[in-house]
């Protein structure tokens, strides 16, 4: 390889303002026109941007001490519950949490109205967030009961911490059954009446890096619309996943978690979701940056819709009851088109992800490197990655008082 | 008396005649107009209050019908919250008339609320829930 660049040189250059930078999108025809070489030797970043619901995914709060102090044990924002099993006034709200009244599927499909990213988005946007809470009370933190409210500034901390976001790739769900089924990817209708998909596609974070070569501990990034980092590997990381000769996944693989202070983001890019018969949610909006190292790299980021392939997946049958795998593949472009050909029926195509915004934020990552504001990391640590041989575990399902399990 | 808010779509060669002048003249009513658009193929929406007596009202309706005016009631307009739309696309493929469509190569949602026929099937389809009727909107104000 011609060209050897480090994040340091890369650095220097966004300092000065000389970077070049392109879009995940718009570097497609930048090496289509002037060649991979030419590209690698020119480009120094290429920004890629995602914006879709993301269910693995809460924030940290520490919300200050009352007087007298006191040790949450049972906590509700916005009548949602708040995990309060870490320290006194420490707590996790999570995307997915609803409050206790709300009826769910008991009035199936249910409508989800306002849950845990709904709290987020109300918290980023600066509205006010009614605290209820109970104690059992100690020496050290004797109130036992508190009724108030807060607004973001207010409080001490506010960690976005995401243990699981930035999918590289996912399925395409459709519903082989004969009635409408109401999943976390959105409305299936019958007979394959719709197939929803979610990645961005060539603009998507992993896409761009398959093997992760340069996304790694401590890489900064562009997190609900301020800045955020990576701090490891999401859960259900899977690189293992079957990969394509250009060295996408074909299949969901690696994924990232992410954390960033809440303070700095922007309701835009962390939006509470109700998926009507499935849930509340949160859809958060990341952008990473990749140096363009050498000429592997420009290849990587190059990458079309044409070139990444999805499993279609029925989330009838073959998704729920793990019966059996994926129908075909098709690629993003397809997707992309607004239908796909299944079993000879013309079927409509429609995203959870948002592509608009997604290319809003990687032009928005572009921008900030542009200006000076942004600078690349080195990581500290890489990622596991294909050679980690990692495999994804079921649930054990045994008679739990059997002490032989080895 | 009656009280009634209303919304009225005109087809493009009836958007310059003076409807609401016969309204009040001819049929004595009080109007009060909340809001008022063209599209860009010239049909007119017209959302208003009308007040005056039960029969002149009922005759009133008559006489837009008649002129070939769409009449529905205000509680079943739906409207498109376009800022909290987040431009998924997951509405366009529920969405029976395609008064949802999605926008290549622009990859944008657009409304067309001539082409909604008030399924309502968006409404719970919508994760962002940006679909909203009025009576929806009044009541979450
Ligand atoms: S589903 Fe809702 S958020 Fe998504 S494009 Fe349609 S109206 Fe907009
Ligand atoms: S109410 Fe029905 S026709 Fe109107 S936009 Fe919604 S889904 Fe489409």
């Amino acid at each position: 390889m011609k060209v050897n660049r480090s994040i340091e040189e890369i650095n220097e250059k966004i300092k000065t303002g000389k970077a070049v930078v392109f879009t995940a999108e718009e570097i497609i025809e930048v090496v289509e026109e002037k060649g991979l070489e030419r590209a690698a030797a020119e480009v120094d970043v290429v920004t890629t941007g995602t914006f879709g619901p993301m269910c693995s995914s809460g924030v940290f709060l520490n919300v200050g001490h009352p007087t007298p102090r006191m040790k949450l044990n049972d906590a509700y924002l916005n009548s949602v519950p708040a995990y309060a099993g870490i320290a006194a006034v420490d707590l996790y709200l999570g995307a997915t949490a609803l409050p206790p009244s709300d009826p769910a599927n008991r009035n199936y499909p249910g409508d989800f109205i306002y849950g845990g990213g709904h709290v987020i988005e109300d918290l980023v946007a600066g509205k006010a967030i009614r605290l209820e809470a109970t104690a059992y009370g100690t020496d050290c933190y004797p109130l036992k009961k508190i009724d108030t409210s807060f607004r973001l500034a207010e409080i001490n901390e506010a960690t976005l911490f995401n243990p699981r976001n930035a999918y590289q790739n996912y399925n395409v769900a459709v519903n082989l059954g004969p009635k409408t089924i109401y999943t976390y990817m959105g409305v299936l209708k019958m007979n394959m009446g719709n197939a929803n998909y979610s990645s961005a596609g060539q603009l998507s974070p992993l896409f761009n890096d398959p093997l992760l070569k340069t996304i790694g501990l401590g890489t900064r990034i562009f997190l609900g619309g301020g800045i955020g980092y990576v701090s490891w590997h999401g859960t259900q990381h899977n690189p293992s996943a079957a990969r394509a000769e250009n060295d996408t996944p074909l299949q969901p693989a690696a994924t990232l978690a992410l954390v960033g202070d809440l303070k700095q983001m922007e309701p835009r890019w962390l939006r509470g979701l109700s998926f009507l018969g499935y849930g509340a949610t949160l859809q958060v909006g990341v952008g990473v940056p990749i140096p363009i190292l050498n000429e592997e790299m420009m290849a990587y980021c190059a990458v079309r819709d044409e070139d990444l392939q999805a499993p279609v997946v029925d989330y009838n049958r073959a998704y729920p009851y793990k019966e059996g795998g994926e129908l075909v593949r098709v690629s993003y472009a397809e997707l992309k088109s607004g239908s796909i050909t299944l079993k000879g029926q013309k079927v409509p195509t429609a995203s959870l992800s948002s592509y608009a915004g997604a290319r809003e934020i990687a032009a928005g990552l572009k921008e900030w490197i542009e200006a000076g504001r942004f600078t690349l990391t080195v990581p500290s640590a890489p990622l596991p990655s294909v050679e980690a041989g990692i495999k994804l575990n079921a649930l054990p399902q045994r008679d739990p008082e059997d002490r032989e399990v080895k | 008396m009656i009280k009634q808010k209303i919304v009225l779509r005109f087809p493009p060669h009836l958007v310059e005649k003076p409807t609401i002048y016969h309204l009040i003249k001819d049929y004595d009513l009080m109007v009060n107009i909340l809001r008022a658009d063209i599209n860009p193929k010239k049909e007119g929406r017209l959302m208003m209050e009308l007040s005056g007596s039960e029969t002149n009202y009922q005759r009133a309706l008559e006489w837009l019908r008649e002129l070939g005016l769409h009449i529905m009631g205000l509680e079943q307009q739906i409207i498109w919250r376009a800022e909290r739309c987040t431009h998924c696309g997951a509405c366009t493929v529920i969405c029976p008339t395609e008064a949802l469509a999605f926008n290549r190569p622009e990859m944008t949602v657009s409304f067309d609320e001539y082409k909604c026929v008030v399924c309502e099937l968006c409404l719970r389809a919508c994760p962002a829930r940006a679909m909203e009727t009025l009576v929806d909107n009044a009541n979450s104000k």
